[in-house]
């Protein structure tokens, strides 16, 4: 490999720039670039942008979406962190779905994946059986469950009492709900098992036998082998998940509506919300009840920044974290 | 690293972006209000906002065709499936919505306060509209701090439904006029499976379940919720003790964790398996739509109504109830107010109308004359609420611009009092006064 030296680079990089700087070609090509890029920068602007800082300018405001919004400087954030007497309960709520949900998800999916990568008879017909449950949509999968947990004549408490258990009241206990939750999330994690077992399947056979060659054993191949080519996918699978998690909203709205035997049309979730005792209820149905049913689009605003930074915040240290773990993305 | 000079463009471009946004949404529109006199012909389109759906749409789109047979040169648009934030985002994005019909009188205080319903006293005044006609708790919820934004369209009343087989099997033929006879029976005609747990109920009264609400409760002990000044008097109003006293202490009777179980397997609240419907529970507290479900999905159950029971120091209050109904206003943006106003006195002034919808809605109709309309045709049991309606004792719940959102505050902490969570009855009002309180004060400018 040639050596250049940093006088030389320093020489280099000066001249493209220049170069960059001075060609009509260069120009031109660069506003080619822009103009395919302007679809996707104009919908950044206008569904990423213009949102975000209506949500901070209203964050600052009383807004009942009707009236002009009023300054009320940081009324709403003081609010928020001191007198608010569910967002409590809403944010404790939200990130133990972060803390697990996610995990046991991520989990059972990458095992999943282990074994229908390993299958060798009808792996086809075990890998559409396992994803099939992810087309489900929400709502509908959501109520098939409420109703299958349902504690007086649900099939799961029947088949549990054959064996002598007294099964919980799953979705109407405040300790049961989210959990029973959680299985609704293992159930459907057909989404990200499809792409760790892509992932696993795509993991070149000659790093295995290079490693057996090397004399390591199966847990040594794992960690060695099989995580590092796993981690961009688990990264994803993270990053991903745990947004869902705290914008997690359908699922256990419609639990609770469902569970508390209001399940009705054109109504809203208000008189259901969070059952049972406020347990499902999420940060982002508090925040749609304070914007939608109490009018407090300010607040709900104030609400919606907070979420935001709280996202970017474990965006930034699950990045970190992961670089860490990998040597090569380690500066 | 983001330079200076890049962070002061960022700020620059935020506050270009923010006073931009101020101006978007700042605008009100002048409001010309009504001309001199009522038009002698009406002729154009105007526009109905509504949130029926199939069936019940059906039923209002037969009064709308009564009402452009009646005004032959006006075509109404009719949106139906239109729930309250549909129409709250319909009327904030300036779409011209001529008149809206909300099923929640929970949005008066916000859409009066906030204009987002244009104000109707100089419709109502020059036009002779009569509000006498109206019950008084009807005018209450109607309009918010003096402004009349709204009239109200069909109303719905609450009750006590008791199915006369279970009661005559337990050798009852009256049913309950207060709470302390409504426990005692209901007690009676509760039966119990071989392993302890729970088989029928004579009444539920876990909060929370089905109609259960503070606000449906309220009334037979003649609670209050806020006072003139909209400040929540909650823990003032030693009803609402009377009322979680009595609740609390007869769920305990029960068990809270037998009773909870019990309803955790009962069928949807709107569903056929409802459990008054399937004879789960004996006696329910329930609105005047029941009727029509009954009517609809068990029409061989053997049941009557009657005002729910008060509560035993407040005998006097028999025969209230609470109440609640749609309402009717003419959105902001309205083109043409005229003919909005034209077509919204008519649904809810004209008794042929008001009759008509109330037949096909099975609601309770709001006017003192479509009240005693021979022309009503609803089931005997439906007298009951016709009564609850006219009733002095009759109560609301109070608009406010944070919606239902105290009433929610209250009902939360109900759920925790009944569940056992709460040591100081008292203290634990007065913090919901607070916590209602402090967010109504988030509605209010510097």
């Amino acid at each position: 490999m040639a050596v250049t030296t940093a006088p030389e680079r320093a020489a280099q990089v000066a001249a493209r720039s220049a170069h960059r700087r001075s060609t009509p070609a260069t120009r031109r090509r660069t506003l080619v670039a822009l103009a395919f890029c302007a679809p996707m920068l104009l919908g950044l602007a206008i569904f990423f942008v213009y949102p975000l800082i209506a949500s901070v300018y209203y964050s600052f405001t009383s807004y009942n979406l009707v009236s002009p919004p009023v300054f009320i400087g940081l009324r709403n954030y003081i609010y928020l962190f001191t007198q608010d007497p569910l967002i409590g309960t809403a944010a404790f709520n939200t990130l133990w779905f972060v803390v697990f949900l996610v995990p046991i998800r991520i989990l059972t999916a990458i095992g999943v994946a282990g074994l229908l990568a390993r299958a060798r008879v009808a792996s086809g017909f075990w890998r559409t059986v396992f994803y099939l449950p992810a087309l489900v949509p929400p709502v509908a999968a959501t109520v098939a469950f409420v109703f299958l947990f349902n504690p007086g004549v649900g099939p799961v408490n029947q088949i549990l009492a054959m064996f002598g258990i007294q099964g919980p009241l799953w979705f109407n206990d405040p300790a049961w709900s989210k959990p029973s939750l959680v299985i609704l999330g293992v159930w459907v994690m057909g989404d990200i098992m499809i792409i760790f077992l892509a992932a696993l399947l795509d993991v070149p056979t000659e790093q295995y036998e290079a490693a057996s060659l090397d004399g390591a054993n199966g847990l040594q191949k794992l960690r060695y082998v099989t995580f590092p080519n796993l981690t961009p996918v688990l990264l994803f699978a993270l990053i991903t998940g745990i947004i869902a998690a705290l914008q997690y909203f359908t699922e256990a709205s419609v639990a609770s509506t469902v569970a508390s035997g209001k399940a009705s049309v054109g109504e809203g979730i208000g008189g259901s919300m969070g059952y049972p005792d406020n347990s499902l209820l999420t940060y982002t149905q508090w925040l749609y009840e304070r914007g939608f049913n109490n009018f407090q689009l300010g607040y709900a605003s104030a609400l919606a920044v907070v979420l935001f930074l709280v996202a970017s915040f474990f965006l930034v240290i699950l990045l970190r974290r992961v670089n860490a773990f990998n040597p090569e993305g380690a500066k | 690293m983001i330079t200076t000079k890049r962070l002061v463009a960022i700020a620059a471009i935020a506050s270009a972006a923010a006073l931009t946004l101020a101006g978007c949404s700042g605008s009100t529109g002048a409001d010309s209000g009504p001309i001199g006199a009522a038009p002698t012909k009406l002729e154009g389109t105007v526009s109905l906002w509504h949130f029926f759906s199939d069936r019940e749409a059906a039923v209002i789109q037969s009064v709308v065709d009564d009402f452009e047979k009646a005004n032959p040169g006006v075509k109404v648009e009719v949106h139906s499936g239109q729930d309250d934030t549909k129409l709250t985002t319909a009327i904030a994005s300036g779409k011209p919505v001529d008149v809206g019909i909300s099923y929640s009188t929970d949005i008066v205080g916000s859409f009066c306060s906030s204009g987002a319903f244009a104000d109707l006293t100089p419709y109502i005044k020059r036009d002779g509209v009569d509000l006498a006609q109206y019950p008084q708790v009807v005018r209450s919820y109607t309009e918010y701090k003096g402004t009349r934004c709204t009239l109200p369209m069909l109303a719905d009343a609450y009750g006590l439904y008791y199915n006369k087989d279970l009661l005559s099997q337990f050798g009852y033929t009256e049913p309950p006029k207060t709470l302390s006879e409504l426990e005692t029976m209901a007690e009676k005609m509760t039966t119990l499976n071989a392993d302890g747990s729970i088989k029928t109920l004579g009444f539920n009264p876990l909060m929370g379940w089905a109609e259960n609400a503070a606000a449906h409760y309220g009334p037979s002990a003649g609670a209050e919720w806020l006072n003139a000044k909209g400040e929540a008097v909650i823990s003032q109003s030693p009803g609402w003790t009377e009322l979680m006293q009595w609740q609390k202490a007869f769920v305990d009777k029960i068990g809270y964790d037998k009773l909870n179980k019990f309803t955790s397997g009962l069928g949807q609240e709107f569903s056929a398996d409802n459990a008054f419907q399937t004879g789960q529970v004996a006696m329910n507290l329930d609105g005047e739509w029941r009727t029509a479900f009954i009517k609809d999905q068990k029409p061989d159950l053997n049941y009557d109504t009657a005002p729910f029971p008060t509560a035993d120091s407040h005998t006097d209050l028999y025969g209230g109830g609470y109440l609640t109904g749609n309402i009717a206003g003419i959105g902001k943006g309205s083109k043409n107010k005229e003919l909005a106003w034209a077509l919204l006195k008519y649904l809810t002034t004209d008794t042929h109308a008001i009759v008509k919808l109330a037949n096909g809605l099975g609601n309770v109709p709001t006017t003192k004359d479509a009240l005693s309309s021979p022309d009503l045709k609803l089931p005997a049991q439906f007298g009951t609420f016709l009564k609850v309606m006219a009733d002095d004792h009759s109560m609301t719940t109070p608009p406010s611009p944070v919606g239902a959102g105290y009433q929610q505050t209250f009902n939360d902490f109900w759920n925790k009092w009944q569940s056992g969570q709460v040591s100081n009855l008292q203290a634990g009002l007065k913090t919901v006064d607070k916590q209602i309180d402090d967010a109504i004060a988030l509605t209010k400018g510097p």
